[in-house]
């Protein structure tokens, strides 16, 4: 592949991105767009991102051969890049520590996000506690039902939820209410938005705070094995995990990228959250991007077992990456994840997050194709103590 | 020349002040919209601006998003009320703008829609997530079929963006008096007033100021800074409980300031 360089200066990855917001907040954006690109060339902002990722965070997360995992599926070697051992417990922080020292050189103290299972929101209020920023974040009311725990660690942290009721309650109506909130206070508040979605910089901004993963899977695996894997598989929800992961090896083509979105129920169903398999492309919060959506452009439900994967949308660089070809996006089912989410814990003494078991559902099928002298990465990009619950629920409902 | 620009230079050449009403089209059924828009014409209004109902109106308050949800439960589509204007059009003689978001546009064919509504005798798009930076999607579509392309500039919006976007306006710029969405009101007098003047005195096109106006004094002190005002969330209110007669109460002082003019 030629040199990939997106997106262009008005934040376009081919007909997708883009700003499509409201005039109120596009001084904001443009503000934001400038002070990044600044950021992004001073090696003390750099500097001081990468002292509180090795200091606070605990980067770098390791690279483990799924000795056990392998085995048992038989065919190409599983790794997994062990996202799950984060502080906050997922990669969500590495973008929250970007944003947030970036909101404090912009004189921005307070902070308004969005969450969906509370992952982003847990990250959020983290970093505000350590930087002492104001955090607001919106949070729909069935998510708050469903994460009642991750809205009590938010509100210990010094975070104030907001519970939105409007439309279905969950994750795109709390962007919905954050994006309104922003409206209203666009002076004294940055937007710190938990996926590579949204109007530029949005996506390339959290997708270039995210890529620490990718870039660190490169370097332990060329240093473990002496050359690059043959195949990188990460969850989608907006995507930003999987775009951290996948970036930093888009120019090798050599490395065969998957993107694996939550069928739910099943894609022949209506309830699924598989954006790019099922959707088409449109226009929501900010971005042209591939959406869930009826005839008309009224924006549907989307369905997962996992709240982080519950978005109608998917990012507009990923968006790009299917209809060019260089990314192959699959789905996998609720009951497929759930099956590997206790298959990775008997296995590997590793309980992963919902939205990550869905990856390595599909890294076991994808192993089976492939032979020994073959590897897998697969993004483990989060724990999975937030949806025991969930799990044990789903599990005595099937007895 | 575009009705919406003959209308507004024909006040604006005798001093007389612009009412625009906003109403949710389908809320209370497809069937009302006619009889809604003819009421608005003979109450005075000099335009009228009609919602599309989307299911994540981002710019909108409580009142509008309550009025979309209604609306879309009574299945109405941006299809079906280009359908029903076209059946009306010859009925009304005030000019008609749309005010959607880009999302029903885009899932209806952008080339079609401009096509449709051409056919259906709109005058002006309001677009609230369209930003100038990706205006060109539609933008020379509507200025081929000589459709006003309305933008908005906002008391978040610097000066010389004020002055770019003025400059490629068209109609009239709508010019949003909160730092909030519509039906919400922050500003204090004074600011909204220098902040109004500013911007009629940049602005080669008319000025009228939207989004949180409710009341029969804001519509008379608004409309002293600039060359009308929209009236949204309130309209959608009234018409929502029946009070027909506020609505006429609300567009009485522009009639009075325009009789003494």
């Amino acid at each position: 592949m030629k040199t990939y360089n997106l997106p262009d200066e008005k934040g376009h990855f081919g007909m997708f991105g883009g700003r499509y917001i409201p005039e109120t907040l596009m001084q904001a954006v443009l503000e934001l767009e400038e002070a990044y690109s600044e950021a992004k060339r001073e090696p003390e902002f750099q500097a001081e991102i990468q002292r509180l990722l090795k200091e606070y965070v605990g980067r770098e997360t390791p690279l483990f051969l799924a000795e056990n995992l392998t085995r048992h599926s038989g065919g190409a070697k599983i790794f997994l890049k062990r996202e799950d051992l984060n502080h906050t417990g997922a990669h969500k922080i590495n973008n929250t520590i970007g944003q947030a020292l970036l909101a404090v050189r912009m004189g921005k103290r307070k902070i308004v996000a969005e969450t969906g299972a509370g992952q982003h929101g847990v990250a959020t209020a983290t970093v505000c506690a350590l930087l002492n920023l104001d955090c607001i974040v919106f949070m729909g009311e069935e998510d708050i039902k469903r994460q009642a725990l991750n809205v009590f660690r938010m509100e210990l942290l010094g975070a104030k939820v907001v519970g939105v009721n409007s439309g279905s309650a969950t994750l795109k109506d709390a962007v919905n209410e954050a994006l309104r909130y922003w409206v209203a206070n666009v002076d004294d508040t940055h937007y710190l938005l938990g996926s590579v979605m949204g109007p530029h910089p949005f996506p390339m901004m959290v997708r270039d705070f995210q890529s620490i993963i990718g870039k660190e899977t490169k370097e332990q695996f060329l240093q473990a094995e002496g050359k690059l894997p043959e195949a990188i598989v990460a969850c989608i929800g907006g995507g930003s995990n999987a775009m951290g992961m996948f970036y930093p090896f888009v120019e090798n083509e050599e490395v065969k990228l998957f993107g694996v979105e939550a069928a739910g129920e099943g894609v022949q169903t209506p309830c699924h959250a598989a954006s790019l398999t099922k959707g088409k492309p449109g226009i929501l919060h900010g971005s042209l991007m591939y959406l869930l959506q009826n005839e008309d452009g009224q924006i549907q439900e989307a369905h997962s077992i996992s709240a982080g994967l519950d978005y109608p949308g998917v990012g507009p660089e990923h968006s790009y990456l299917k209809d060019i070809g260089r990314v192959n996006y699959r789905s996998i089912t609720d009951g497929e994840a759930l099956d590997a989410f206790q298959l990775l814990a008997k296995l590997e003494g590793i309980i992963p997050a919902l939205e990550s078991a869905h990856a390595v559902a599909y890294a076991i099928q994808l192993a089976t194709q492939m032979n020994e002298t073959e590897n897998i990465i697969v993004c483990l990009s989060g724990r999975g103590d937030k949806d025991v619950d969930t799990v044990r629920n789903k599990l005595k409902g099937a007895e | 020349m575009n009705r919406l620009e003959k209308k507004l230079n024909e006040l604006k050449i005798s001093g007389l002040k612009a009412f625009v009403p906003y109403i949710m089209a389908g809320d209370g059924g497809i069937e009302v919209l006619n009889e809604r828009i003819l009421l608005l014409e003979k109450f005075g209004a000099t335009a009228i601006e009609i919602g599309i109902p989307f299911s994540d109106p981002v710019a909108d308050g409580p009142t509008i998003q309550q009025a979309g949800i209604r609306s879309l439960e009574n299945g109405t589509t941006l299809s079906k009320v280009i359908k029903e204007l076209e059946k009306f059009r010859d009925e009304i003689s005030i000019p008609i703008i749309l005010m959607t978001y880009m999302n029903p546009i885009f899932a209806y064919g952008i080339e079609k829609f401009v096509q449709d509504i051409n056919n259906a005798g709109v005058d002006g798009c309001i677009i609230p997530d369209l930003p100038i930076e990706e205006e060109e999607l539609i933008s020379h579509l509507l200025d081929t079929a000589d459709i006003e392309l309305i933008r908005l500039v906002t008391m978040a919006t610097p000066r010389e963006r004020i002055e770019r976007i003025a400059k490629l306006g068209k109609g009239f710029l709508y010019t949003v008096t909160v730092k909030g969405i519509t039906g919400t009101r922050n500003g204090y007098g004074a600011e909204i007033a220098d902040f109004l003047k500013m911007v009629k005195d940049i602005s080669p096109i008319p000025v009228l100021a939207g989004f949180g106006i409710s009341t029969r004094d804001q519509v008379d002190q608004f409309s002293s800074y600039c060359d009308g005002v929209i009236v949204g969330s309130k309209i959608v209110e009234l018409f929502a409980n029946n009070d027909l007669s506020q609505i006429e109460e609300l567009i009485t002082p522009i009639q009075i300031m325009n009789k003494i003019m």
